[in-house]
């Protein structure tokens, strides 16, 4: 697993620019008028002069002397070593400093946490959700768009509720797209701001041609919903939020993570949206995540997937032979029928992805999606058996 | 963890409100409910009262079905209302484009001498009741008039290959004024492939015209059926089926089955001829009642009874060869299928409502007489009128879509309105066929306890909810079968 965040080991002559979110550069031949709006990453004794600020790494902090101008750097742990080219991170000399990684380049899986207040408090929530002000986020992203590199394929907006922030959201997504017109949007939602028609219509008017709105749904019986999400009177809100999203042809996919509770009813559940929602763009069925609240509810939330794995086939036959665009995701290739295959995904964002002692050898490891960091920490099936080479 | 609460805390602690629904005895011991848009639900009998009497609680396990199939709400949702609107509008998208399909009967002449068929004539008079180019100019004014954005235009006889020059001049013309009307134009000509030419193929190809033909069972069958001179017309088919496959491809020839009473006993010899000739599919059609199949007292040579039984063992024959891995499909309960397990309706003319006569389908006589049906048009044949909605040369095309003829027959038999229609739980499956009743009751309405079109689809949607209920791997096929189109 990657660290994301944390303290810088010492920040040294300190100018302002440490403070600043800022892109990462190894380019040492970058024009010298460039320069001065980023922060190069040192690897060896060749460092070139003219940049805002200078990263480098414990290991090499014998190359802090070379720092040319100012002398302005920040030494990190080593820890963040995959920090690369065109990665966006904050440091900031706070408390003694400290280091955020915003953006990194080279992974398909960017997401930015929009706010941390939510008015869902899901059971297995992998990001509890604080009742705080944290307007300061939506800053941060607006200074964060501008520098995210423009041949991105794709970024996430999640939280929280991200459109908790209303029209500052909206406003984050214009900037998306006319500072990244060709990266693909995709937003976690629970949908039920989308049920004010003026606010779906609000949403839809920024005509990004490539956004979706990923809306979670886990029973076809609203009271289970209701239950799950911790907020009554959600299910009904959410249905009316993607109706109104679908009306206005905005990309909608519907999300179910797969517990001990969202089970009990999954074959019902694809009935129902087979029969009433239909006209969604994508449906995704996901294994939980052992993170933050799941932790404590697990006694309500865990079941082996190889219990359920007979269910979680009918429920994607039902929405296969519909006709509807499915994906199994967060899913171990040895415990899922073989009749999921069509639609499984390897889909774990890389820097929590790993996998188990029990899958030494096994001949299809490349093809499993594996694990969650979380789930090798907190708890796995029972029932892994690796796949012997043939 | 007690920041979170438990699920009883969310169950609501008003009373549910019923949202409309009918209901029917299913067996003795349990009914079925249905709603507008399909969605079905089995109770056990002695539930129903409670439902009915707002009493059921949360607790119940058909609480939450119920409720999520949209049988009750509570009284502050509002999705489910908006959900059911939304399912309405579909299965009902149909009705607005209105007519789809025109039936241009080319010619009656034909080279086969059915003794069920309704219509054809050996004759070698050309004049007699050959279609004119100028009735088809006529009939063309008219197809383009259908706002509808798809236009199937299906050449009958007859046998339309004995007429094949008018079918050429309609879709050369259909084709030239489809340049300014740009709708998505189809062409189907329903032909025994007798008479086929490299000439007709390549024509056919060229239009990207399909053929539909017949297929009564094996030789024997489909040859006492079917007499023609040489008595090989199944030989016939088979010639012709493969030349039509090579030319124009595997897809695009279907054929259709007529079941007669020599059929009755050879369900599976006949579906495992259309396995042999490489077929995927069957549709077990009853001989309709008529034409000279009412003269020739065919018709009245089995019974709805008898008839379904050759249904439902052909059913189960099918049934069986997909599950020791063969697909096949039999294309009636697909269609009805359809209607039960998906939001969509398939638009099959036989089963609409208001019915698809003169509004799904129309039918363009050889004579110029226009007719709501090709059922209507063999009424006529035998003297019987009523559904002559007018004529090309004398009626505009709001005299003939607006007559009374064809208005009375739609309001008088829309299923939500029609006394032992209305009120029964299988008529969101079902749909109005006033030809059908008017032909044998001599009423368009028809009475209900005596109709075979009546007693025949009712006995197969219980069927097919039963084979569904009583196997899961059925249930499976099923969904696939309802989701082919």
């Amino acid at each position: 697993m990657l660290k994301l965040g944390g303290k810088v080991i010492k920040i040294g002559n300190e100018t302002g620019a440490a403070n600043k979110i800022l892109s990462i550069s190894t380019n040492v031949t970058l024009p010298l008028v460039l320069r001065a709006s980023k922060l190069y990453l040192v690897r060896n004794s060749n460092i070139p002069t003219g940049f805002a600020h200078y990263l480098i790494l414990n290991s090499q902090r014998d190359l802090a002397p070379l720092i040319p101008n100012t002398g302005s750097y920040t030494i990190v742990p080593d820890e963040y070593s995959y920090i690369g080219d065109g990665d966006i991170i904050r440091l900031s000399s706070h408390r003694g400093g400290d280091i955020r990684v915003l953006f990194r380049a080279s992974s398909p899986h960017n997401s930015i946490l929009v706010t941390e207040q939510c008015n869902h408090y899901c059971l297995m929530c992998s990001q509890p959700p604080k009742a705080i002000d944290d307007s300061w986020i939506l800053d941060e992203i607006e200074q964060l768009i501008p520098l995210i590199p423009q041949d991105t394929p794709e970024i996430g907006f999640t939280g929280g509720e991200p459109t908790l922030a209303g029209d500052r959201f909206l406003k984050i997504l214009a900037l998306a797209k006319s500072y990244l017109p060709r990266t693909t949007i995709h937003i976690l939602s629970n949908g039920r701001s989308f049920k004010d028609n003026r606010f779906a219509q609000k949403y839809a008017a920024i005509e990004h041609p490539d956004m979706m709105v990923g809306i979670p749904i886990y029973s076809d019986d609203p009271t289970l919903h209701d239950y799950i999400v911790q907020a009554k009177g959600a299910f009904d809100e959410t249905i009316q939020g993607i109706i109104n999203l679908k009306r206005l042809n905005q990309k909608v996919e519907i999300r179910i993570v797969i517990h001990q509770q969202s089970i009990k009813r999954l074959k019902e559940l694809s009935e129902f949206i087979a029969r009433n929602l239909l006209f969604v763009d994508h449906v995704a069925l996901m294994g939980l995540e052992m993170m933050g609240f799941t932790r404590g509810n697990l006694d309500k939330l865990w079941i082996d997937p190889y219990e359920y794995r007979n269910t979680l086939s009918d429920a994607v036959g039902i929405l296969g032979k519909s006709g509807m665009n499915v994906s199994v995701y967060n899913h171990q290739l040895c415990l899922v029928n073989p009749d999921i295959m069509p639609y499984y995904r390897k889909s774990i964002s890389d820097w929590k992805n790993e996998y188990a002692a029990e899958c030494n050898g096994c001949s299809r490891m490349n093809e499993c999606g594996g694990f969650f960091s979380s789930g090798i920490q907190y708890g796995y099936s029972k029932h892994l058996t690796p796949f012997k080479t043939e | 963890m007690s920041k979170f609460k438990d699920l009883e805390s969310y169950v609501s602690a008003e009373q549910y409100n019923l949202l409309p629904f009918k209901f029917d005895r299913l067996n003795d011991q349990e009914y079925i409910l249905t709603n507008m848009v399909g969605e079905f639900h089995i109770i056990p009998s002695q539930k129903l009262e409670t439902i009915i009497g707002h009493r059921l609680t949360e607790d119940d396990s058909d609480f939450a079905n119920l409720r999520a199939k949209h049988f009750i709400h509570l009284p502050k949702e509002n999705a489910p209302v908006e959900l059911l609107a939304l399912k309405l509008r579909t299965k009902l998208a149909r009705l607005a484009n209105f007519t789809n399909l025109h039936l241009f009967v080319v010619t009656l002449r034909c080279d086969h001498s059915c003794p069920y068929c309704q219509v054809s004539r050996q004759s070698e008079d050309k004049a007699a009741f050959d279609m004119t180019e100028q009735t088809a100019d006529k009939a063309l004014d008219f197809v383009f008039r259908s706002p509808s954005p798809g236009i199937k235009i299906e050449f009958q006889g007859g046998e339309p290959l004995l007429n094949f020059e008018i079918v050429k001049y309609v879709v050369i013309q259909a084709e030239e004024r489809n340049k300014i009307f740009n709708r998505d134009l189809h062409f189907v000509i329903a032909t025994t492939l007798s008479l086929l030419t490299d000439e007709i193929l390549e024509f056919c190809k060229a239009h990207k015209i399909v053929l539909s033909s017949s297929l009564d069972g094996p030789e024997e069958l489909h040859n006492q059926n079917r007499p023609r001179p040489g008595k090989n017309s199944h030989q016939k088919f088979v010639e012709g089926l493969d030349r039509a496959r090579l030319a124009l491809g595997y897809d695009q020839v279907s054929a259709l089955m007529t079941t007669t009473d020599k059929s009755l006993p050879q369900v599976k010899e006949i579906v495992d001829e259309y396995l042999r000739l490489g077929f995927h599919e069957i549709f077990l059609r009853a001989l309709s009642p008529y034409g000279f199949a009412i003269k020739t007292k065919k018709f009245m040579s089995y019974d709805a009874e008898r008839w379904l039984e050759f249904y439902k063992e052909g059913l189960d024959y099918i049934i069986e060869l997909n599950k020791s891995g063969t697909r096949f499909v039999e294309q009636y309960a697909s269609l009805i299928l359809t209607k039960m397990l998906t939001p969509s309706d398939p638009g099959f003319v036989d089963l609409m409502n208001p019915s698809g006569a003169g509004i799904a389908a129309i039918v363009f006589n050889y004579d110029g007489a226009v007719y709501a049906s090709d059922e209507s048009r063999m009424l006529a044949e035998m003297g019987d009128k009523t559904f002559r909605l007018g004529h090309l040369a004398e009626n505009t095309y709001e005299e003939i879509i607006l007559s009374d003829a064809l208005l009375d027959a739609l309001e008088n038999t829309f299923t939500l309105s029609v006394p032992m229609c209305s009120d029964c739980a299988f008529e969101p499956y079902c749909g109005a066929d006033p030809v059908y009743h008017h032909a044998i009751h001599k009423d368009i309405v028809g009475r209900k306890p005596e109709s075979a079109f009546c007693q025949r689809n009712m006995a197969i949607f219980k069927h097919l909810i039963g084979l569904m209920r009583s196997d899961p791997q059925v249930k499976q096929l099923f969904l696939r079968w309802a989701n082919r189109c």
